[in-house]
């Protein structure tokens, strides 16, 4: 019990103090840039109302979900294909090696071109820039597979679509779960590049007209609730991979151990 | 690996020339699809439109202004965040009350999207230099505190006591002891920083209007210079192949030395 709230204490002390040195800090700052906290606590709660997050953050997180989704399926769809061949490797890697390397939020002006400035637009900029680090991460851990593995697989005359699903596919699981992992945060910030573009509704939208209208308090409760999202996000993402992952986690401490 | 078995024998094509196969179709698909007719060319102009642009682009000096314009963003972004991230990673890392008491606030400063603080350097430095390397260096800082954290932790603690007790002064012990077991992640962490680095000086610039290659695109698109647009961008494309296959032959000649690189030597 006392181990636990010594942890809690220890967790919770740092993020206290400099909530309240911003608290103290800002408390009378007349610096426009910066208002006092207790403003933007305030602005926070006026500005993001039900009626708000049903309009502007609903719609930016339901269009994120949709291109993460479709950008996991792709990408570990082609990844087990181009991981599985060895010739059709030879000729994508290049090739989506210079995908990767191109910084996303470029895309969007070319999907621009293409999907108009609609959903459809933002969610192929999100699925356009997750696909590449699922996909290659994908690749890495098919590669990966223990070739003894795979060839007891084959004497127990494990093939086709349940060699994928029961041998493949569980023991690229840490590695897919790496670039879901790095496609998620690509994913949120594509979300918000997309809408500071062209949108008219969306959490990336919203903040930029508040940035361009000087409404300074309101800005800096958009960038506190993007953080939020951030952070709580990768939170749901890290329970789901150790629940999905947990005989990897097992297998990683025994060996630790031993 | 039992690929050549798996794959059966390879009967044609040395790997080096499929590697050239990939790209080669790309480009080809690229040219036939608009001469077709199968893509709006005003979408999707041949590659050889894109390759001339590209080739106009590089006898400009405004071009060569905006590559150098974004390099310098970059490099200054990533030196600045690995220099701060190195620094405070030790310090965290080798005294355990830091540590414990910093977690938290990492593992909640980490996932913000860095493109959450638009606005903000927009407000703070307008459309200058400044704002592109606040972003820049707020997103790969992040890269290299947490791999400098991982290696500090990976010291051996007998290797530590040993030094201690040999009256090894603190700076001698971070010296000789944290610094060498912590430097491949230091690497690994600076390679993750550079091309994260890249991705936001080039967004800063396209979002806000920094000077540098993103704002050069920006700039196309508005103008509906559609082949230049592509071309721009084929030349970020280039740049992160460059700056990854850079670090990852940097880190590997540097650390040639060490043990985590020459492989372990059996007792």
């Amino acid at each position: 019990m006392i181990r636990v709230l010594q942890r809690l204490a220890l967790a919770l002390a740092l993020p206290f103090v400099l909530f309240a040195a911003w608290w103290a800090l800002s408390a009378d700052s007349d610096s426009f840039y910066a208002p006092p906290l207790s403003q933007i606590l305030t602005a926070f709660g006026d500005t993001w109302t039900f009626e708000r997050l049903g309009a502007d953050v609903l719609p930016s997180l339901l269009r994120l979900f949709a291109g993460f989704l479709l950008a996991a399926v792709l990408g570990v769809a082609a990844g087990v294909a181009i991981g599985m061949n060895r010739r059709l490797r030879a000729v994508a890697e290049p090739v989506l090696e210079f995908f990767r390397a191109i910084p996303p939020p470029v895309l969007v002006p070319v999907i621009m071109l293409f999907a108009g400035i609609g959903d459809t637009m933002k969610v192929i900029v999100i699925v356009f820039g997750c696909v590449w680090p699922i996909l290659l991460n994908t690749v890495e851990g098919v590669r990966a597979v223990d070739a003894v593995v795979l060839e007891t697989a084959r004497s127990y005359g494990i093939t086709g679509p349940a060699r994928i699903t029961h041998v493949i596919l569980p023991s690229a699981g840490p590695q897919i779960a790496a670039g879901l992992r790095q496609a998620l945060s690509i994913a949120i910030i594509l979300m918000v590049i997309s809408e500071m573009f062209a949108a008219s509704n969306g959490l990336g939208f919203t903040i930029v007209q508040f940035q361009r209208g000087f409404a300074i308090p309101e800005m800096w409760s958009g960038i506190i609730l993007l953080g939020l999202i951030g952070f709580v996000l990768s939170l749901l993402f890290r329970l789901a991979e150790r629940r999905a992952l947990r005989w990897y986690e097992g297998l990683r401490a025994a060996q630790r151990s031993s | 690996m039992t690929t050549a078995r798996r794959d059966g024998p390879v009967r044609f094509g040395h790997p080096a020339l499929l590697g050239v196969a990939g790209p080669a179709g790309l480009l080809l698909v690229m040219e036939l699809a608009p001469r077709l007719g199968l893509i709006d060319d005003r979408f999707l102009p041949p590659a050889s439109r894109v390759l001339a642009a590209l080739a106009t682009e590089a006898g400009t000096a405004a071009f060569w202004t905006a590559l150098g314009d974004t390099m310098l963003a970059w490099a200054l972004g990533l030196a600045i965040a690995a220099g701060a991230g190195v620094l405070a990673g030790v310090v965290i890392g080798s005294v355990p009350v830091l540590r414990a008491l910093t977690a938290s606030t990492v593992e909640f400063l980490r996932p913000i999207p860095s493109v959450a603080l638009i606005p903000l350097a927009v407000l703070l430095y307008g459309t200058d230099l400044g704002s592109t390397l606040m972003l820049v260096c707020y997103a790969a800082f992040w890269q290299v505190l947490v791999q400098v954290l991982y290696g500090v932790a990976d010291v051996d603690p007998v290797a530590f006591e040993t030094a201690r007790s040999f009256r090894f002064s603190a700076w001698a012990r971070i010296r000789y002891v944290l610094w060498p077991t912590a430097l491949p992640y230091v690497f690994t962490g600076v390679r993750l920083a550079a091309s994260v680095a890249l991705v936001l000086a080039i967004t800063a610039e396209l979002v806000i209007g920094s000077p540098g290659l993103g704002r050069e695109i920006a700039v196309a698109q508005a103008s509906d210079a559609v082949p230049t647009m592509y071309a721009l961008i084929v030349v970020t494309g280039v740049l992160g192949v460059l700056i990854n296959l850079l670090a990852r032959t940097g880190e590997r000649r540097l650390l040639a030395w060490h043990q985590s690189v020459r492989g372990e030597v059996t007792v």
